[in-house]
């Protein structure tokens, strides 16, 4: 993020329609996707999405601190969403924000809706999900890491969860924004969904859209969704071809 | 190999474990390996927790002492009461301490699972009782059938190539006891299972290995 009243506003679409990072405006920015890297979780996930680096951990189902939020009848699902303090440009302020009380509560929500919560009752599901480097969609990017993390621990769920972005970058929708967009476009809309069934489990708007530029953005965030359950597959199936020690790893 | 959210091909069976039904198909629900046994389709799973399950034998580690029970740890989300009528010894009311103490290991068959999960044990039957020597190794619940074999072919294999004791409890925790050299070949053995027993030719895998190991 840069100081207050940063004059120089980006080009933020060239005159070829490019974007910064040289994209088109319907392009995804490199996924990267690895299950199983932590030898401590019940399951476990590394994202590099363009520059954001997230790791997620799964534990459980194990028994529920503090007690009384603990349900007779299904799990609960205890998410932590944090940014490490080196994540951004501008050393962040260590530990729970607005911001990331938020992004928990949005992101645990969503993956509840997932899971078969009602087979491990009076137990709870942690999921923690770290960003140690972030540039815009960490909360998309910390979904994806969620859900694979999820399946490596084998709690059983209906579907995995792919999770994408879509902004408004100079008057035009675009795909999976990153962080100059993020900063200086007109809006920004995460969502996240089911592929079995197309249903909608995250849904956020900042900024401005028309009625017609929302539709068209959650046609663009389902195809881009698309592709990125694909990956999240390739990475559940690279962790048990190859094992632990294979170079894993889905592109 | 399936997915979570895959749809299974499985006609008019009905969905088992690891799998669910929703408008009328079949889908996994975990990443195993499926299983079609008509009329039951079942997905056997990579990863995950441990079910306790009745008539289970498992390693338990004493956490708690009660006046009566002790509470032990079967890998369970919840801790199980083992009630000193469960053991072989006679007890006086509040003298469970001077028998077993936490950190103590046990092997222990669940005996009723209820639906709160409420787990009872006992530690009375053939194999059961109080573990000395040796060390537990933790391995994924899930690959116990890949470390006992076809009617308990990979343990023999174990155990005769490397004279160690083992006994595998079906929460994935594995006692060896034997000659220091015995139980870290065992214990390398028991990690190459847990890595790769979703994968085929295991047996011979291992095989591989006990020979590297004591030629070594």
């Amino acid at each position: 993020m840069g100081s207050v009243g940063a004059k120089e506003v980006p080009v933020l679409l060239d005159e070829h329609g490019k974007r910064i990072d040289g994209r088109g405006l319907h392009d995804l920015r490199p996924l990267k996707i690895e299950a199983g890297v932590l030898q401590r979780a019940t399951g476990s996930a590394f994202v590099e999405w363009g520059e954001n680096k997230v790791m997620a951990a799964v534990y459980g189902p194990r028994e529920v601190h503090p007690r009384h939020m603990q349900q007779n009848t299904k799990a609960v699902v205890q998410c932590r969403y944090n940014m490490a303090s080196f994540s951004v440009d501008e050393r962040k302020r260590p530990g729970l924000d607005r911001r990331s009380q938020e992004i928990s509560k949005v992101i645990g929500e969503a993956l509840e809706s997932v899971l078969f919560v009602e087979e491990y009752p009076k137990t709870s599901i942690g999921i923690y999900i770290e960003v140690l480097q972030a540039n815009a969609g960490t909360r998309c990017a910390g979904l994806v890491a969620a859900s694979v993390a999820l399946a490596d621990a084998g709690i059983p769920m209906s579907d995995l969860v792919p999770a994408v972005a879509v902004g408004k970058i100079d008057g035009k929708l675009a795909l999976d924004l990153r962080k100059e967009e993020d900063n200086y476009g007109e809006a920004d809309v995460p969502m996240a969904l089911v592929p079995r069934s197309g249903r909608l489990i995250l849904l956020q708007m900042e900024g401005h859209m028309t009625r017609d530029e929302l539709k068209t953005s959650l046609d663009m965030g389902v195809k881009g969704c698309e592709k990125i359950y694909e990956i999240q597959k390739a990475a559940l199936r690279n962790r048990y071809s190859l094992g632990n020690n294979g170079e894993g790893g889905a592109q | 190999m399936v997915l979570p959210g895959q749809e299974l091909e499985a006609g008019d069976y009905r969905p088992g474990p690891g799998t669910y039904r929703a408008d009328g198909k079949i889908y996994a629900s975990v990443a195993g390996i499926l299983s079609i046994r008509p009329p039951v389709v079942r997905v056997i799973p990579f990863s995950g927790p441990y079910i306790p399950q009745d008539g289970d034998v498992v390693i338990a580690i004493v956490k708690i002492i009660g006046p009566t029970y002790w509470l032990v740890d079967v890998g369970a989300p919840h801790y199980a009461p083992l009630h000193y009528s469960g053991t072989p010894w006679k007890i006086e009311y509040g003298e469970c301490g001077e028998y077993l103490r936490p950190g103590d290991a046990v092997v222990v068959r669940i005996e009723a699972v209820d639906q709160n999960q409420r787990i009872g044990v006992t530690m009375n039957g053939d194999g059961l009782g109080r573990i000395s020597g040796g060390i537990i190794e933790q391995i994924s619940p899930t690959k116990v059938p890949r470390v006992i074999g076809k009617s308990g072919s990979m343990i023999r294999l174990l155990e005769t190539s490397t004279g160690a004791r083992m006994t595998v409890g079906q929460n994935g925790r594995v006692w060896i006891d034997g000659s220091q050299g015995s139980i870290r070949t065992v214990r390398e053995a028991l990690q190459i299972i847990d890595r790769e027993g979703q994968k085929s030719g295991l047996t011979d895998r291992i095989k591989l290995f006990l020979e590297q190991s004591q030629s070594s």
